[in-house]
């Protein structure tokens, strides 16, 4: 099937807290969790950001790049933990922001982490069977981790945007198959009206992230009868550093090939977007003809696997819109009070 | 937040979401907000909706410290008269240090959250600005 | 068309008043301009009442029908009453449609009016309502506020003209200097500029000394045919003229953000039923809802060039006594600022200057007084023009 990325747009707040002030304040060795957890510093909303016009500015990325007619667009999906509200789909706004409605479906997804690749496989189908011509897959979050816990470190904001088609010519990347690997394992949940998640600790190590990566990666790779050195480059979904380095590891990928696509040290795991992101970063400096692994990883629990190979399109469009080197570039620090504030972690009247 | 009644504020939604104003064909005077009956024109004149590139100059402004009901939380912030591209004037915040922003300077247009009926009510969404050079 | 002339004035005190409802304020200013004219109640023929915002302030609308009803002249004799509302100018456009309903010849004794009941509500609720002035849906939704309003018309002027700060503050200053003599006056200490700059920063470049408080307060006149005039009183106070305009309601739609398009229109209407220029009038009350108001007011009025309200009023050219006295009464900034009542008090100022009871306040000589009344951040203009002579 030659179905495929047409664009790609990501975006990430200004704002960013260092590790090491989140530490200051619950009395954490921020040096002892910096190196363990291999991130420096994560990225905060600011006080009018949330999910959804995170996942509008990705949207308006992604069809600026390639210069799409939004009104081709017959699918929005937008995955999210953090949607602005539980009833009352984040896609719509997307959908009306971006100039595709009204004929088109849209839904919201969630699937923890993976909610955003689990959109890119819909609109992969619905392309692909004919039903639409261009689908949005959006992975968009503005994570929240409970004061003083592990997760605060890491769980940041962002959102990455795939158009989804099929015409050959305007594909930048083709996705040659995907793979999923899916069991019911609660490593990482959050119920209705909680504010902040719950996670299994260690649990949510081997019998989740590692054991439907690894799953998920090696039967692709299997399907396909591909190897880890076919590929230029790999990217594995990033709640922290430590993971995806060491799942590459396991599945015989390099340090080299995991490289650009591994942004969580500078950003901190975006949740939904985390994996897309690390794609988004890749396909910002890939040549023609590179080939890009990638294993997205959601807790509940799941892993999407796919197989990429990079077109010539690729090089007329990449400058069109924001580089996710660029949304990186000059953040604006701020301390935990402020973090707090705008997180929404100060109980007001 | 002034509290708008869901059906006001979704009227004008996509004005808000995404620069949709209207044009007079007659005279050629473009309208952001947008107006239905043209001032010069008036029941002779041509109105069609036009879509404004969000591109515009910063006219005047100020740094409000004691804030607008529902906007307590945001002080200080910038408000400012943008002057679009294509003509017409209109109030937005502008997303920016108050040491950073200046009378004639560029702005690009982003997608923000305008304000929230409560806990339990809409969530609004619109149009702010950001200093042209931001890589927003 | 007919003649109108004042015949009696009343205000309440401006302030906090705690102990007054809205409908004792309104009947005192009633009953006490009635008083001052000597006029019977058989012979009111019709009212009109500024305000603006009773329903937000007190939740009370159909406001004509309260205070006729309140001041006893519903239940028996069935005066009719207006309401009146244009926001801040709500006061000098009741006058206006007081005037309208004596020059026609359909009433004789008429009252005009205005009230404003603004601290039963917390401030920002107060704050927040005055915001209605402005274009809620395209200003207001955006975090505007009338400081913020006018302080963007401040910045734009500053940048445009030089204006500074302390030209700004010199607005405040004066008026507190005159407002010392005016027993009504919510506040009559004394500030310096120095006291203006250091206060708290409302909306950049205004700080809290640079705006209007809220206030409670009502005033009322009586108006009569000219030609009857004498019955009542011994110095009828004669309308020369009465304009009124409006422009965009939104201060981003404005042909000029430091010209009030509204007021120079309705002051060029004034001067031109009264077949007078600036120089012919003696003192003026303007629209000082803010320093930078009161700036542009002179300057859309024609007694200062545009661009120079801020160095005029600076080298005091505006202080009793001097060339062009502006707010004797101590403007919106010292007396306060009862939304409704306002338009109704500066026409009071200008009466009792021209009769010659002002006190401390007198300008010497005054025989033509003029009052400029604005609502928003320039939507409504209304001008008037009044003489000790007819």
């Amino acid at each position: 099937m030659s179905v495929g990325i047409v664009s790609y747009g990501a975006y990430v707040p200004k704002y960013r807290i260092k590790i090491d002030e989140i530490a200051r304040v619950w009395g954490d060795d921020a040096e002892i969790l910096r190196s363990g957890l291999m991130v420096n510093e994560k990225a905060v909303p600011d006080l009018d950001e949330d999910a959804a016009t995170i996942a509008v500015e990705a949207a308006r990325a992604a069809v600026l790049r390639s210069d799409i007619d939004a009104q081709r667009i017959g699918a929005v999906y937008t995955g999210s933990e953090s949607h602005p509200y539980a009833v009352k789909p984040t896609s719509t706004i997307v959908a009306e922001a971006t100039g595709a409605t009204p004929v088109l479906t849209a839904a919201d997804f969630e699937f923890a982490c993976k909610a955003g690749t689990a959109a890119v496989q819909a609109c992969m189908g619905l392309v692909s069977s004919g039903m639409i011509d261009l689908g949005l897959a959006i992975g968009t979050d503005v994570a929240q981790g409970a004061p003083g816990d592990a997760l605060e470190y890491t769980a940041a904001a962002g959102g990455v945007a795939f158009v989804i088609g099929n015409k050959e010519s305007e594909l930048v990347a083709v996705i040659e198959d995907t793979y999923s690997f899916t069991t019911d394992t609660p490593d990482f949940w959050r119920r209705e009206g909680m504010p902040y998640p719950e996670h299994g600790g260690r649990f949510t190590g081997e019998p989740g992230y590692f054991k439907h990566v690894t799953n998920a990666a090696k039967g692709l790779m299997s399907k396909i009868d591909t190897k880890p050195a076919d590929y230029d480059y790999a990217v594995f979904h990033q709640p922290n550093g430590k993971f995806p380095t060491r799942v590459a590891k396991m599945l015989g990928f390099s340090k080299e090939q995991i490289k650009p696509g591994l942004v969580v040290p500078r950003l901190g795991n975006t949740y939904s977007g985390s994996c897309m992101m690390g794609i988004a970063a890749t396909l910002d400096q890939a040549k023609p003809g590179d080939r890009i692994f990638a294993t997205a990883f959601g807790s509940g629990a799941g892993g999407d696997a796919f197989s990429i190979t990079v077109t010539d399109k690729i090089e007329e469009i990449r400058d069109n819109a924001p580089k996710v080197e660029e949304l990186l570039e000059n953040p604006i620090y701020i301390d935990y009070a402020r973090y707090a504030k705008h997180k929404g972690k100060i109980k007001v009247a | 937040m002034i509290i708008m009644s869901v059906p006001r504020f979704w009227r004008k939604q996509i004005a808000r979401y995404n620069l949709v104003g209207t044009h007079c064909q007659k005279c050629d005077e473009y309208f952001y907000p947008p107006r239905n009956m043209c001032p010069a024109c008036r029941r002779d004149g041509e109105i069609e909706d036009f879509k404004f590139s969000g591109k515009g100059e910063l006219v005047t402004f100020t740094v409000i410290h004691t804030a607008a009901e529902g906007f307590e939380k945001q002080t200080p912030y910038v408000l400012g008269i943008i002057k679009l591209k294509e003509g017409p004037c209109l109030t937005s915040q502008i997303i920016c240090d108050p040491k950073d922003v200046s009378i004639g300077m560029r702005v690009s247009p982003v997608f923000r959250k305008l304000g929230q009926d409560g806990e339990q009510g809409m969530i609004y969404y619109g149009t702010k600005f950001v200093p042209e050079n931001a890589r927003n | 068309m007919r003649d109108v002339a004042i015949i009696g004035v009343k205000n309440t005190k401006f302030g906090e008043q705690w102990d007054r409802s809205f409908r004792d304020l309104v009947v005192e200013a009633g009953v006490g301009a009635v008083g001052d004219a000597g006029v019977v109640g058989e012979k009111i023929d019709s009212m009109f009442v500024g305000n603006m915002s009773g329903g937000q302030f007190v939740e009370q609308e159909h406001i004509g029908a309260l205070i006729a009803d309140y001041s006893g002249l519903a239940k028996h004799m069935h005066v009719p009453s207006t309401r009146v509302e244009a926001a801040c100018a709500s006061g000098g456009l009741a006058l206006r449609q007081g005037i309208y309903a004596v020059a026609s010849g359909m009433d004789d004794i008429v009252i005009a009016a205005g009230a404003e009941k603004m601290t039963d509500v917390p401030s920002a609720k107060a704050s927040s309502a005055l915001a209605a002035a402005a274009d809620r849906e395209w200003e207001g939704i955006m975090g505007a506020t009338f400081p913020g309003l006018y302080a963007m018309i401040a910045k734009m002027h500053m940048h445009k003209y030089g204006t500074t700060s302390e030209q700004l503050a010199s607005v405040a200053v004066k008026n507190h200097h005159n407002g010392q003599h005016n027993p009504i006056a919510q506040y009559k200490s004394q500030i310096t500029i120095e006291s203006v700059l250091k206060s708290i920063m409302v909306a950049d470049p205004l700080h809290i000394f640079d705006c209007s408080p809220i206030t409670d307060g009502a005033s009322a006149v009586v108006l009569a045919p000219a030609d009857i005039a004498h019955e009542f009183t011994d110095t009828p106070i004669y309308v020369k003229a009465t304009a009124q305009a409006s422009d965009t309601i939104a201060l981003h739609d404005r042909r000029d953000i430091t010209t009030l398009d509204a007021a120079v229109a309705a002051g060029k209407r004034a001067y031109q039923m009264a077949k007078m220029e600036a120089k012919d009038i003696d003192l003026a009350e303007v629209h000082d809802c803010f320093t930078i108001a009161e700036i542009c007011a002179i300057e859309d009025l024609g007694f200062a060039k545009k661009g120079e309200g801020g160095i005029m009023t600076q080298n005091g050219e505006t202080e009793i006594g001097a060339k062009i006295p502006i707010n004797t009464s101590g403007g919106l900034k010292s007396c306060g600022h009862p939304v409704g009542a306002t338009g109704i008090k500066q026409a009071i100022e200008i009466v009792q200057q021209l009769r010659g009871e002002a006190g401390k306040r007198q300008v010497d000589g005054a025989e033509v007084g003029m009052t400029h009344n604005v609502g928003g951040s320039g939507a409504t203009a209304v001008v008037h023009i009044f003489s000790r002579n007819r």
